[in-house]
C-alpha cells in the first residue's frame, strides 16, 4: 500500500535516486517521513546519554523526536527534560509488557504508533531516535521499525562483550562502546575490544566514546547527519559522495 | 405484586418546580417534600423489606423543561426472594428536557441472601438536559452471601448512547468478588454527572478504590468499592459535592 | 487456508501489539489481589464473565455487519457506515474509564495495522475513523471478517484474547508456572465456548441491545494504573 503512494506525497524533496543503477543502495521507502534510528544495548550502557548528548548536537538543526521503550513511563522524559535538551512534546514512551525486546522486534505496533503519533502531532520530522529497555546482546531491531541501528556496549561491562557477539554487536550497523573514560578503571583494554568488534563486525564501522569527556557524542551525531542527509536526497551529501560509505557509516575522524 | 409510579415535574413559571403529577401505589408510595429550594423533592417510602421476589416495580419520571426533580427513598430497599424462587424486578424509566434537571439519589439497594433481582433503569437526557444519578448495590445484609442481583443503567443524551452499564453480583457469576470485579469488597456504586454547561473533569483518584471519569460526552462517573456502606457513601459524596471540581 | 487464518489471528506471535496489555492484570498484582495461580483463576473467571461476553459480542457484531457488506458491496456508502459508528458509540458508552478506552483503541490501531497488511481488503475503511484508532472488538471483528473467518470464530477469537492477554503477562509478572496457566486455561475452555456461542448468537441485534457488563474494579484500577510512574503494561 505505502509503496504505491510513497512517491506522490511531497513532490518539493527532492528524489534521492533518480538513476537506480547508480547509487548502489536500495530505493527508499517512504521519503515523506523521518529517519529511524534505533538505539539498543544492555542495561545502563549508555543508550539514553547517547539520545541526550545527540539531541544536545543536533536539536538545532533537525527536527527531532524520541520513542522510549523504558519501564519508569517519565523517567527517560523527565531525565531528558531535565537535562534541557529536548522538549518533552518530543518524547513518547512505550510500554513492552517485561518484554523489551519484543516491542522492538517481534511485535513492534505500539513503537510505530508512537513514531506515527509523534510525526502527526508534531509534523515533518527529520529524525526519529527509538531508544529500547535495556536488555541483552541479543536484541536488534526489527527493520520494520527503523532504519538503521546503533548498539552501545560500555567498557565496564569487561572488554570481553565484543568477543562474546550476538546480533547486536555483529549486526548493528554503528557499534559504540562507550565510557572508554572508565577503562582504567575498570583494566578494560580498548586494543582487544577493537580488534575483537573489527572480527566480528567486518566493515562494519565501530565508535569508542565517553559522554563523560564528549557530551555532544560528536562521532555518533555526524554519523547521524549524513545518514539524515543522505535520506533526505540533500545535495551536499551527494556532493561529498558519502552515498558509498552511508550503507556502513561515514568514515569520520575517531572512526576506523 | 405489581405497581406503578410516576412523577411528572415542570417548571412553575416563578423559578421552581411544580409536580404537575405524583401517583404511587403500594409498596411504591410517593411524598413530596419540599424544602424551600427551586427543586422539587420526592421522597419513595416503600416498606424496606422488599422488592420480593416476583415483584415487577416500575417507576416512571418525567421531568419538563427548567424543572429540578430531586428523588430520594426514606431507606435502602432489600431484596429478598420470593416464595417461588420467581425474581424481582424494579424498572425506571425517566425522561428529562433541555434545562431540566433530574437528581436521582435513593439509598442502597441490598442484595439479600436467596434474592433474585433485576433493576433496570432507562434515562433519555435531550440536549442541555442535567442529570445526577447515583446507584449503591450492598452484596448481602450483615455478614450473609448476596443472591443474585443485576443493575443495569442506560443513559442517552440526545439521542445518542452515553452510558452502559449493568453490574451482576452474586454467586450465580463465577468471578464476581474476584479480583477482576469487586475484590472482596461489599459494597459498590457510582455516581453519574451530567451536565453539558460544566467545564469536563478531568480523571481522578479519589481513594484507594475510587475514581472519578470522565466520560465520552458531557458527563462525569464517580466509581467505587468499598468494605460497606458508610464508606461507599464517603467516596460517591466527594463526586458529589463537587463533581467538576478538583 | 481459512483454519489457518484462524490460528494465525488466534497466535499470541500476530504482531497486534497485544504483548504490552495485561487487561488489569498488572494492576491487581501490584495491589495484591492476584499472588498465585489460584488468584489468577478467579481473576480470569472475572474476566470471562465480565468483559468477554461485551468484547466477544461487538466483535462478532462487527463480523456480521461487514461479512453482510462483503456480499452486497452496492451499499451507498453512506448506510454502510451506519452499523459500525454505532457499534463504536455503544461500546464507547461501557467502556467508561478512559484509561480502558485509549487501551480498546490502541489495540484496535495495532490489530488495523496488522489486519490490513495480512489481510488486505476495502472492508477496514469502513471503520469510523478516531485518532486513537477502532475500538479493539471493531478492529477484530473486521479483520476476522477480512480473512474470511465466520462470526463464531470471530467471537471465539475475542473471547480467547480477553483470557491469554492477562493469563501470559501472568506469567511474566508472578513467574508462574508456564504448564499450569496453560492447564487452567484448558480446564476454562468450556466456558469459553459458551460464551463465545452466546455472543456469536446476539450479533443480530442493535448495538444497543448487545451485553454491557461492567466489572467496577476493571474500571478503578486502570485508572489507578494509569496513574503510575512505573508500569511495565500499558493496561
Ligand atoms: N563514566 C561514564 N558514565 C557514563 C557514560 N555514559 C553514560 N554514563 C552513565 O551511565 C549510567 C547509565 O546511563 P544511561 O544513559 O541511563 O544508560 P541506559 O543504557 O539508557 O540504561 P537503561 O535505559 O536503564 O538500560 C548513567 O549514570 C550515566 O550517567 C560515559 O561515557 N562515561
Ligand atoms: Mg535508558
Amino acid at each position: 500500500m505505502r509503496a504505491d503512494h510513497a512517491y506522490d506525497h511531497d513532490e518539493s524533496v527532492p528524489h534521492t535516486h533518480p538513476e537506480p543503477g547508480v547509487d548502489p543502495h536500495p530505493p527508499l521507502p517512504r521519503l515523506d517521513r523521518a529517519v529511524r534510528i534505533g538505539i539498543g544495548g544492555p542495561v545502563g550502557s549508555g543508550k539514553t546519554a547517547l539520545v541526550a548528548a545527540l539531541c544536545r548536537a543536533l536539536a538545532g538543526e533537525l527536527r527531532l523526536a524520541v520513542v522510549t521503550n523504558d519501564i519508569y513511563t517519565t523517567e527517560d522524559a523527565d531525565f531528558l527534560k531535565r537535562a534541557g535538551v529536548l522538549d518533552p512534546s518530543r518524547i513518547r514512551a512505550v510500554e513492552t509488557g517485561c518484554c523489551p525486546h519484543t516491542a522492538i522486534r517481534d511485535d513492534i505496533s505500539a513503537n510505530l504508533d508512537a513514531v506515527e503519533e509523534l510525526e502527526d502531532t508534531l509534523g515533518p520530522l527529520d529524525l526519529v531516535l527509538v531508544e529500547s529497555g535495556g536488555d541483552n546482546l541479543t536484541a536488534t531491531f526489527s527493520k520494520g521499525l527503523v532504519d538503521q541501528q546503533i548498539f552501545v556496549v560500555d567498557v565496564a561491562g569487561g572488554d570481553k562483550v565484543p568477543r562474546k557477539g550476538g546480533p547486536g554487536v555483529t549486526t548493528a550497523d554503528l557499534l559504540v562502546i562507550n565510557k572508554t573514560d572508565l577503562a582504567p578503571l575498570v583494566g578494560a583494554d580498548l586494543a582487544v575490544m577493537d580488534r575483537d568488534a573489527r572480527a566480528r563486525r567486518g566493515t562494519l564501522p565501530t565508535v569508542f566514546q565517553s559522554i563523560a569527556k564528549d557530551p555532544h557524542a560528536s562521532q555518533v551525531a555526524d554519523w547521524v547527519r549524513h545518514l539524515v542527509a543522505h535520506r533526505r536526497g540533500d545535495a551536499e551529501a551527494h556532493g561529498h559522495d558519502h552515498a558509498d560509505e552511508l550503507g556502513r557509516g561515514p568514515a569520520t575522524a575517531g572512526m576506523r | 405484586m405489581r405497581a406503578l409510579a410516576r412523577i411528572v415535574a415542570e417548571a412553575d413559571g416563578r423559578g421552581g418546580t411544580r409536580l404537575a403529577r405524583l401517583r404511587g401505589e403500594p409498596p411504591l408510595q410517593l411524598r413530596h417534600t419540599p424544602d424551600g429550594s427551586a427543586a422539587a423533592t420526592v421522597h419513595l417510602i416503600g416498606s424496606a423489606a422488599g422488592p420480593l421476589g416476583g415483584d415487577d416495580l416500575r417507576i416512571e419520571i418525567e421531568v419538563g423543561e427548567g424543572a429540578v426533580l430531586c428523588v430520594r427513598s426514606v431507606a435502602a430497599s432489600i431484596a429478598l426472594p420470593g416464595r417461588d424462587g420467581s425474581p424481582s424486578r424494579t424498572t425506571v424509566t425517566a425522561t428529562v428536557a433541555a434545562g431540566g434537571e433530574l437528581r436521582w439519589l435513593p439509598e442502597q439497594l441490598v442484595a439479600a441472601a436467596g434474592c433474585r433481582h433485576l433493576a433496570s433503569s432507562t434515562v433519555e437526557l435531550a440536549a442541555g438536559a442535567r442529570l445526577l444519578w447515583r446507584e449503591e448495590l450492598i452484596c448481602g445484609r450483615h455478614a450473609e452471601q448476596p443472591g443474585d442481583a443485576t443493575v443495569s443503567t442506560s443513559v442517552d443524551y440526545d439521542g445518542a448512547a452515553l452510558l452502559r452499564q449493568s453490574l451482576t453480583v452474586g454467586p450465580g457469576t463465577p468471578g464476581w468478588d474476584g479480583p477482576a470485579v469487586l475484590g472482596g469488597a461489599r459494597a459498590t456504586g457510582s455516581l453519574l454527572t451530567v451536565d453539558a454547561a460544566a467545564p469536563p473533569a478531568p480523571p481522578a483518584v479519589l481513594g484507594a478504590t475510587a475514581v472519578r471519569m470522565p466520560l465520552t460526552g458531557a458527563a462525569t462517573l464517580v466509581s467505587a468499592t468499598a468494605p460497606d456502606a458508610h464508606v461507599l457513601r464517603g467516596y460517591l459524596s466527594t463526586g458529589e459535592r463537587s463533581p467538576y471540581g478538583g | 487456508m481459512h483454519r489457518t487464518a484462524y490460528l494465525l489471528l488466534a497466535d499470541g506471535r500476530f504482531p497486534s501489539g497485544g504483548h504490552a496489555h495485561s487487561s488489569g492484570l498488572e494492576a491487581a498484582v501490584v495491589a495484591g489481589r492476584v499472588t498465585d495461580l489460584a488468584g489468577l483463576e478467579q481473576f480470569l473467571h472475572g474476566r470471562l464473565s465480565y468483559a468477554a461476553p461485551v468484547t466477544a459480542a461487538f466483535t462478532a457484531a462487527t463480523h456480521l455487519s461487514a461479512t453482510r457488506m462483503g456480499r452486497a458491496p452496492s451499499f451507498a456508502e453512506s448506510d454502510v457506515k451506519v452499523p459500525f459508528l454505532s457499534l463504536d458509540r455503544e461500546l464507547e458508552a461501557r467502556t467508561v474509564s478512559p484509561a480502558l478506552r485509549l487501551a480498546s483503541r490502541r489495540q484496535g490501531r495495532a490489530l488495523l495495522r496488522a489486519g490490513r497488511l495480512t489481510w488486505p481488503s476495502e472492508l477496514y475503511g469502513h471503520l469510523p475513523k478516531h485518532p486513537d484508532g477502532p475500538h479493539q472488538p471493531l478492529a477484530l471483528g473486521m479483520t476476522a471478517a477480512a480473512a474470511g473467518l465466520s462470526t463464531e470464530e470471530a467471537a471465539q477469537l475475542a473471547v480467547y484474547g480477553v483470557l491469554t492477554g492477562p493469563a501470559s503477562a501472568a506469567v511474566r509478572l508472578l513467574g508462574l508456572d508456564p504448564y499450569q496457566v496453560q492447564n487452567l486455561l484448558a480446564r476454562m475452555a468450556g466456558a469459553c465456548d459458551e460464551i463465545a456461542a452466546a455472543a456469536a448468537a446476539v450479533a443480530h441485534k442493535s448495538p444497543q441491545e448487545l451485553p454491557a457488563h461492567a466489572a467496577p474494579l476493571a474500571d478503578i484500577s486502570a485508572e489507578l494504573h494509569a496513574t503510575w510512574e512505573v508500569r511495565l503494561f500499558a493496561s
